[in-house]
């Protein structure tokens, strides 16, 4: 391929193009060039253009943090979807949104607020866009009352590798109307064509919220002869979900297996203080009296556990195997040596997990829980993040059951594989 | 000898003795769905047991190149369940067990052929219910919930069937029993299942997620002398940022029909009126309730009830649930329609939907889930009377074109099936229809499943070009560098 040719074939289409530099790198990959889009047509162009030229092709919104995923097998354009960063409608009376791909949750949020309304995810990392969120599937405390991203799109526009515009879905909440490629895309990584707008059923925002939050002193022992957090958990949580004071979230927050963790309840509604006090009436007992009520979150609240150069693991697993899950994390931290830090919601199920030490330190802690989650508790645990020399001693996907569909799904919208190639599952 | 026949020759190796209906007496039971009107004697019914069963039949369904078509309890409004007289129907009426009921986790696990309600009986004891709630729940069976993503009257606060369901343990068109589950790493392979109108497989085992019951409901009954009123209250309630868990709205014909057939006593001269409920922490509801109560008598309600106990709600939502049948009392005949709007869009909408009333010389009763905007107008006719069917169906569609022109959908829960399968290009370009069909080919290559249903015109799928089917060598291998 003649890369004169293929830079004029760019530069042609009109679309704002530049030559890469070492800060567009993508997980070490560094592309040729950077396009920066415009609108779904300009995408759409660019990508005929890679389709003519056999050039592979990542997106990206806020692009911090684009290091953190599989290599791809190859990586010529980079597609920067920060000039998409519009919000071309708020129906506030329908409570519908429709937003570009690159317009960041923050802004979003700010633009939603005005109107006394939300998005009811929590997206943990700062500067994420609307499509990295949509791509990566992230989210936060809130899932246990909202769900995540797939359950709050409504419609979606994307462009396939060819070039081709589609929409699903549209700007009203029920609708059933053709499949949900919004649900398809949600998670996928960028790998079956880049999403170049989003639509999304909103909520009121709240009209005052609170927090409970109690902290076991108690580390989780490894025998449980002591009356140990997870026990305390296992009383408490079920407590609290069971309830009919219907939390908006239940996290927990453990920094270091050695010592204490927390557990922070939020209730939302004009009822929210009073909700709180009996929540508080109702944790304070098993949790050992502790309790308090707050206005403000903890300062954990809605954050990753991990900082930039950590391994994150992601676990997912039904919430009455998690107070048995905690005691094999501990075990597991001393076997490998690894430093784990918790956190994530004791009542969906899910949760994050920064870890420290050395690659195989981290290959020893991922593998000892993985089995007994999946082995066990039928959990599974996915590598979200990590550093290169871990990541080569770790598989990052785990077990996905229908993996032979989703190759299948991958060779019908990208059947050249140039769609952010290899960071997938199973090499997708 | 057809391939049919050599099909159904072969099934009795696969199936108990009494699961293969033949008899052209009793394949007649099946002919339609919901939709009536819409009919075909299959070529052949199974009722299997489970789904190696169901895997095995989808097999020789391949081998032999015949089609196969699911159903559930048949009471699909689209056609979807509509069968093929050059196929196969498959009957989930047999599969009704309640696998596992999981509370801890907050899940159950069922066969398809169970109701929606079975569900919720099965845990209201302990407190649980699960939320997609259609008002067919009585009998519509859950494998017939995750075809359509059925909703109920509840969606507005608690979503849809998508929202609700964990997992999916599904025959493929291949005949291969897979899990989707929400859980597993990669693409959202179940969120593109549910939905897909018995076109991408058959669900044999569904894993749904249980809600706790709420603390509180409250039911309110306004009415009011003017569908504008009763809409200008819908409004005010969301925008004072109340999620009722459920806004019903019926205009004056329907009220007379709901009348006529179950006396369900509403305020007489109401030219509309507004079921409202909403449940949640005791706290919060009687916020809401305060709320809502203000701005229905802001908004010209000349009358409110508010039910005082469990009989008291059934009374209130007696009427509103009887709607659809009722109107048979009023009309011989009607059309069920099923779209959706813009909630602010549904003043215009109305006002449109009454032009076409007096163009056309034909009757429409409102009944509309209006917190979502999904109106169900009953077109209604006199199919003894030449010509006037055809109005109606024109009507009908002409509806739908209103819909769409504000930004609506063709439907919000009923389907596309056969019915609207013609008009989704009336919302999709060819390019967005052959995208959702890419879904299709990946699973169903030679489009055996449920043919001929939700897209107008099925795309040739081919085979991929220049790809290498399986794992990449090296992953073969080993070598976990893709990974
Ligand atoms: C594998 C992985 C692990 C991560 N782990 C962490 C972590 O440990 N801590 C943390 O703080 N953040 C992490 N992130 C980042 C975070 O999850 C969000 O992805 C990020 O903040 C998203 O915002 P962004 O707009 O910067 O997306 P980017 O970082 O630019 O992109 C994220 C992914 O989404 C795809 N993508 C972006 N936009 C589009 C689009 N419009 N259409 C299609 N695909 C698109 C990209 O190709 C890429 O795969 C991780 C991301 C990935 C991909
Ligand atoms: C009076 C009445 C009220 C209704 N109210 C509502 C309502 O409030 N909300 C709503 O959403 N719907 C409503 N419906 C429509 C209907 O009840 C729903 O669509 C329901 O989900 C259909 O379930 P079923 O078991 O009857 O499915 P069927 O009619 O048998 O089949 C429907 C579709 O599902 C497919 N299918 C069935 N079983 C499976 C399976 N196991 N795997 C894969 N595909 C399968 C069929 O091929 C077909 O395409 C109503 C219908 C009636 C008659």
């Amino acid at each position: 391929m003649d890369t004169r040719d293929v830079g004029d074939a760019l530069e042609a289409t009109g679309v704002t193009v530049r030559a890469a530099g070492d800060g567009d790198e993508v997980a070490g990959v560094r592309p040729r060039w950077v396009a920066l889009p415009e609108s779904a047509e300009e995408i759409a162009v660019v990508m005929r253009v890679c389709a003519a030229h056999d050039l592979a092709a990542v997106a990206t919104g806020g692009g911090t943090k684009l290091h953190w995923g599989a290599k791809p097998d190859r990586c010529d354009v980079l597609v920067d979807l920060c000039c998409l960063n519009r919000v071309p409608e708020h129906a506030a009376g329908d409570l519908v949104v429709r937003a570009q791909a690159g317009v960041t949750v923050e802004a979003l949020a700010r633009a939603l607020a005005e109107e006394g309304q939300e998005l009811a995810l929590d997206v943990p990392v700062p500067g994420t866009t609307v499509g990295g969120l949509l791509a990566t599937g992230i989210a936060g405390p809130r899932r246990f009352r909202h769900g995540t991203a797939r359950d709050l799109l409504i419609g979606v526009t994307v462009v396939l590798a060819d070039g081709t515009i589609a929409k699903s879905g549209g700007k009203v909440v029920k609708n059933v109307a053709g499949y949900d490629l919004g649900k398809l895309f949600t998670g996928s990584y960028g790998t079956l064509g880049i999403i170049a707008d989003a639509t999304f059923r909103l909520h009121p925002l709240p009209a005052a919220r609170a927090w409970v939050t109690a902290t076991v002193e108690r580390p989780v022992t490894e025998t449980g002869q002591v009356m140990s957090a997870a026990d305390v958990l296992l009383t408490a949580v079920p407590a609290v979900t069971e309830s009919p004071l219907e939390p908006s979230a239940v996290e927990i927050d453990w920094p270091d297996v050695e010592g204490p963790c927390t557990v922070a309840i939020l209730v939302e509604g004009a009822a929210a203080a009073e909700r709180g006090k009996t929540l508080c009436e109702l944790m304070g007992e098993p949790m050992g009296g502790t309790a308090e009520v707050a206005e403000e979150p903890p300062p954990w609240w809605n954050r990753l556990p991990s900082s930039d150069d950590d391994t994150l693991l992601e676990l997912r697993i039904g919430v009455s195997s998690l107070p048995h899950l905690l005691p094999v994390m501990r075990q597991a931290a001393d076997a490998s040596g690894a430093r784990p830090a918790i956190r994530g919601s004791l009542a969906a199920g899910t949760l994050h997990i920064g870890l420290r030490g050395l690659p195989h330190e981290i290959a020893g802690f991922t593998g000892l829980v993985r089995d007994d989650a999946e082995g066990m508790f039928g959990g599974r645990v996915v590598v979200l993040a990590a550093p290169p020399e871990a990541a080569r001693r770790l598989d990052r996907w785990g077990h996905a059951g229908a993996l032979h569909l989703m190759r299948r799904v991958k060779e019908r919208f990208d059947p050249d594989r140039r769609l952010s190639p290899g960071r997938f599952v199973g090499g997708i | 000898m057809s391939e049919l026949e050599r099909l159904t020759a072969r099934l009795a190796a696969v199936l108990p003795p009494d699961a293969v209906i033949t008899d052209p007496v009793r394949l007649r039971t099946y002919e339609c769905d919901g939709l009536t009107h819409h009919r075909a004697t299959p070529g052949v019914v199974v009722l299997p047991e489970g789904a190696e069963q169901i895997a095995a039949v989808v097999r020789l369904c391949g081998e032999h190149g015949v089609p196969f078509v699911a159903r559930g309890a048949g009471t699909g409004l689209s056609g979807g369940a509509l069968p093929r007289t050059d196929g196969v129907l498959i009957v989930t009426s047999r599969m009704r067990r309640i696998v596992e009921i999981d509370i801890p986790n907050r899940r159950a696990v069922v066969e398809p052929g169970v109701t929606n309600l079975a569900i919720t009986e099965a845990v209201r004891g302990q407190g649980y219910y699960y939320a997609p709630d259609p008002s067919s729940q009585q009998v519509c069976s859950i494998g017939g919930n995750v075809a359509e993503n059925s909703g109920g009257a509840h969606c507005l606060k608690y979503g849809f069937t998508v929202n609700h369901v964990l997992a999916a343990e599904i025959v493929t068109p291949d005949g291969e029993i897979v899990e989707l589950s929400a859980q597993d790493p990669g693409y959202d392979l179940l969120g593109a299942f549910i939905g897909s109108e018995g076109t991408l497989g058959i669900a044999t085992k569904i894993t749904v997620r249980l809600s706790r019951a709420p603390e509180a409901v409250t039911t309110l009954l306004a009415a009011f002398t003017g569908i504008e009123a009763g809409g200008h209250a819908v409004s005010a309630i969301i925008a004072a940022g109340v999620v009722p868990a459920a806004i019903e709205m019926m205009d004056a014909l329907a009220i007379e029909a709901a009348e006529a057939a179950v006396h369900c006593r509403y305020p007489a001269g109401a030219g509309a009126v507004l079921v409202v409920e909403l449940d949640g922490p005791r706290a919060e509801v009687e916020h809401q309730f305060a709320a809502v109560e203000r701005i229905c008598r802001d908004s010209g309600a000349f009358e409110i009830r508010v039910a005082a106990s469990a009989e008291e709600r059934a009374a209130i939502w007696k009427g509103r649930k009887s709607a659809f049948a009722a109107v048979g009392r009023i009309s011989p005949a009607y059309i069920v329609q099923d779209g959706v709007v813009p909630r602010t869009a549904l003043p215009r909408v109305l006002a449109g939907i009454d032009r076409l009333q007096e163009e056309y010389g034909i009757r429409v009763a409102n009944v509309f889930h209006a917190g979502d905007g999904n109106l169900h107008p009953l077109v209604l006719f006199d199919d003894s009377v030449p010509g006037e069917a055809e109005r109606a169906e024109a009507v009908s569609g002409r509806i739908l074109d209103l819909c769409v022109e504000h930004g609506g959908s063709i439907t919000g829960e009923h389907g596309v099936g056969v019915d609207k399968a013609r008009y989704m290009p009336r919302m999709f370009t060819g390019d967005d229809l052959d995208t959702m069909q890419l879904v299709r080919c990946a699973f169903d290559p030679r489009g055996l499943a449920n043919p001929g249903k939700v897209f107008p015109t099925p795309r040739l799928c081919g085979e991929v070009p220049g790809v290498r089917r399986g794992a990449h060598p090296l992953v073969e291998a080993g070598l976990a560098e893709q990974f």
